[in-house]
């Protein structure tokens, strides 16, 4: 009985060896970088790492393709180095000793790879999975470009300000025409102020002014 | 004929507010766009601290002499440059119709160039920058692959900005997006210059003063920055063996005169609204030390940001070679790190020669990134704005720096467009009683229309050629001209007495000997060099075309004939003006002569004394 154990034992043991080894078929190569991720926060990575890592894959490869056959010991680790990085792959249980397909071992990580990275506290670039492209978010675009809003205030301001001058310089052409016709005006008058050196007040402009000096002449002049 | 001394009298004539405002608007029109990008270029390409020996030479000897020259000339007869050079003699007219032509050529492009600060000002407010990141091509699975080979700061000036064509002869479409911003541009242009000095003497308080606040900003940011040190070592350190090389002493000499915007009719003009009995000789000192000193002080800050650069590309350099030596080698994070690099490196060269071989490393030399020298558009458009983007909180940094990059063009254009706007208002092209407003509206929708054939693909390359022959040879000529002009022709006692009268006090040996010899034979001296250099090589620009084999290095290409007689026509345009209007005259006064009873009037009349 015992021996019959261990037979088994050795036998799944080497055949898990043949099937997770590097550049094995549909074994993929993962890297990950938690100092560069974390920093000071950073943890270490051990065994109970391993077995979430496993149970990530195991989780992505049940929601892929909904049927929860896929258990936690289907999936090998190897070769793990103190860079972190191993190599895993998927064993199918319903079939003896073989491997799930790379294709939907990508698929499905593909699928979740924002939960698996969540679950490190990693992203694409530091939890990667050489051979698995991450798809690229498209950039945010909002509906109107940002750049024109600045524009449009910009040109508001300047247009305002442009009409402001213009306005202002045509009602000071207005006031300057103004005050320069008052100031003719004022001018005349105080032209005939000033008539002779001998201020209006004193003349009786209806009257006039008899110069008597002239008076004894007064037959020669014509009369107004 | 001498100046008789009069009480100044109402001309009605716009004045200054106060000397601080003149002052204020010479500086800005000297400091400009060419003191943030083009002196710091010189300084690190001619051996760094030792430029400076042919700069302060240049600047003793021809920038203050031709300076004070034409800020007397233009304070003493109240005029702009046609007018002033017509009283100065009606054969040298031609001197103020020449300046007056460069300037509109100037301004024409100038205001393109703030168009696309406008630009990237504009873009400054998103989240992130958009020339930090390459946008997706059509089908999602990658980056746009012209931006993905070159850089996306690359990506985004030469095709988002310009969307330039391959060469010269391929003109493009008009960019909208550049349109607009060209159409705000002259109208805040309009807005400042809108009554002339009225209004630009306000606009001045502000374009002026705040380029130094951000200057400073700038300083006290980038010397925190790691690298700054490294970058202002390499840019100081002083190798005097450059200076041996006649290059550098026509560059310095030829950056000063650019610099100080010299012959281009606006000190003349700026002056002319000044009151007569003015000491231009101390304000003349005043605007050229200044200048330099701002040039000065504006290469601090950018070598900071460009040591900071280098030292950043460096670290990222290294940093790939450690990954992908991490990644091989399945190390343990962090064991390798910049400071024990060579030493591991060496280790395993030794130990696995054929795994690193095969790793393909780049080798990471500091120097080599601070080699990498670039000037003009180059520098604010792509390495700045790479720099802005690896500094915390890049959009103010960027808004920032492009606020200082307008205001300091914006000051210069003042000064441009009051070169075009004084005589012309002068001349009296629209009649008196049309408001001022007219005039100068009409300036700016002629030049906005035409400067809309800069905003086509190809535009950047025209800017080049309008760069490099319409704001430089003729320039020297006319300085010439000016030099000669008032020196032999108005005479230089004439002229001494008329500054005296002006400044209150003797004019020194030092003006006398640097206008009657120095000057003249410094600007013909330049003027020859600079005319051989360009001669040497057939003049060529550089073209981004993506299907280039060598793509993303630019590729050299020679302008096609029609191109090279365009150029050859705005060198030369501008300087034909001196020779023809003199020529004009001449057949006018013979024709004259000829007629018997036509008295001809006296040629240098008594105009200069009733100004």
């Amino acid at each position: 009985m015992l021996r019959a154990l261990l037979l088994t034992l050795s036998v799944v043991a080497i055949s898990h060896a043949e099937l997770c080894k590097p550049d094995a078929q549909n074994a993929f190569k993962v890297r990950i970088s938690i100092k560069t991720a974390l920093g000071d926060n950073a943890y270490a990575w051990d065994a109970n790492e391993e077995y979430l890592f496993k149970a990530m894959v195991a989780f992505a490869m049940r929601r892929y393709s909904s049927k929860s056959t896929t258990q936690i010991s289907n999936v090998l680790l190897c070769n793990v180095t103190d860079r972190v990085s191993f190599w895993f792959v998927v064993t199918d249980s319903s079939k003896n000793v073989t491997t799930v397909p790379g294709s939907e071992v990508e698929a499905a990580i593909r699928m979740n790879r924002n939960r698996i990275n969540n679950a490190f506290l990693l992203s694409d670039k530091t939890l990667q999975f050489l051979k698995i492209t991450s798809t690229l978010s498209p950039p945010v675009e909002p509906s109107t470009p940002v750049w024109l809003i600045v524009f449009g205030v910009v040109l508001c301001l300047i247009v305002a300000g442009i009409v402001f001058l213009v306005v202002s310089g045509i009602q000071k052409h207005k006031k300057k025409n103004k005050e320069s016709t008052e100031r003719e005006n004022l001018e005349e008058k105080v032209e005939v102020t000033l008539e002779n050196g001998i201020p209006c007040e004193a003349l009786d402009l209806k009257a006039g002014h008899i110069n008597g000096v002239f008076a004894a002449d007064d037959e020669r002049f014509t009369s107004l | 004929l001498s100046a008789t001394p009069e009480i100044p009298k109402e001309d009605g004539r716009p004045k200054w507010d106060n000397k601080f405002q003149y002052i204020l608007s010479c500086i800005g029109f000297a400091v400009g766009l060419g003191n943030v990008w083009r002196f710091p270029y010189l300084c690190q390409i001619h051996g760094g601290g030792a430029f400076l020996i042919p700069y302060f030479i240049a600047l003793l000897f021809e920038g203050i002499p031709l300076l004070h020259l034409e800020l007397a000339l233009g304070q003493y007869l109240r005029k702009g440059s046609i007018g002033a050079w017509n009283t100065i003699s009606p054969y040298l007219g031609g001197v103020g119709v020449g300046s007056w032509m460069v300037s509109v050529l100037v301004s024409l492009y100038y205001n393109t160039v703030l168009t696309w600060v406008m630009w990237y000002f504009i873009n400054s407010f998103q989240e992130p920058l958009p020339w930090s990141v390459c946008p997706l091509n059509e089908n999602r699975t990658g980056f746009n692959e012209e931006c993905y080979e070159s850089t996306p700061v690359n990506y985004f000036w030469y095709r988002k900005t310009l969307n330039i064509t391959p060469n010269i002869a391929e003109s493009g479409t008009l960019q909208w997006w550049l349109i607009l911003c060209l159409a705000a541009c002259w109208a805040i242009v309009y807005l400042c210059t809108i009554r002339g000095i009225e209004t630009t003497g306000k606009a001045i308080y502000v374009t002026a003063i705040f380029p130094y606040l951000v200057l400073t900003i700038f300083l006290i940011q980038g010397l925190t920055l790691p690298g700054a040190t490294e970058g202002l070592i390499y840019l100081f350190t002083p190798n005097l063996n450059t200076l041996k090389n006649p290059r550098v002493w026509l560059d310095a000499a030829t950056q000063i005169f650019f610099s100080l915007s010299l012959a281009f009719g606006g000190l003349i003009a700026f002056a002319s609204y000044n009151p007569t009995k003015n000491d231009c000789e101390k304000d003349a000192v005043t605007v050229a030390i200044v200048n330099s000193m701002t040039s000065l002080y504006a290469s601090i800050p950018v070598f900071s940001v460009l040591g900071f650069k280098a030292t950043t590309a460096y670290w990222d350099c290294l940093d790939r070679n450690i990954i992908s030596i991490i990644n091989e080698f399945d190390l343990p994070e962090e064991s390798i790190m910049r400071q024990n690099y060579t030493s591991w490196i060496s280790f395993l060269n030794s130990s696995y020669p054929e795994k690193i071989a095969g790793l393909k490393l780049k080798s990471c030399d500091l120097q080599e990134f601070l080699d990498q020298s670039v000037s003009g558009t180059g520098l604010a458009f792509i390495v700045f704005t790479q720099a802005i983007i690896l500094m915390p909180g890049s959009q103010a940094w960027a808004i920032l720096f492009f606020i200082m990059l307008f205001s300091l063009g914006l000051s210069s254009m003042f000064g441009n467009i009051e070169g075009v706007f004084t005589p012309l208002l002068e001349l009296q092209i629209i009649p008196k009683s049309a408001p001022k407003e007219l005039l100068s509206g009409i300036i700016c929708l002629i030049s906005f229309l035409i400067a809309l054939c800069f905003t086509l693909g190809s535009g950047s390359y025209w800017i080049d050629i309008f760069d490099r022959y319409a704001g430089s040879v003729p320039l020297l000529v006319i300085a010439f001209f000016e030099v000669i002009g008032v020196v032999y022709i108005y005479k230089i006692k004439r002229f001494s007495k008329d500054v005296e009268w002006m400044t209150g006090r003797k004019l020194n040996l030092y003006w006398q000997i640097a206008w009657r010899f120095i000057s003249p034979l410094l600007l013909l001296i330049v003027f020859m060099a600079f005319v051989t250099l360009q001669m040497q090589k057939p003049p060529s620009y550089t073209a981004w075309n993506p299907k280039y084999e060598g793509f993303p290095m630019k590729e050299e290409k020679v302008y096609p004939p029609w191109v090279q007689a365009i150029c050859v026509l705005l060198a030369a345009l501008p300087c034909m003006c001196v020779p023809l209007v003199a020529l004009f005259h001449l057949v006018k006064q013979k024709r004259r002569s000829k007629d018997p009873s036509f008295v001809p009037p006296e040629v240098f009349s008594c105009q200069g004394a009733n100004s």
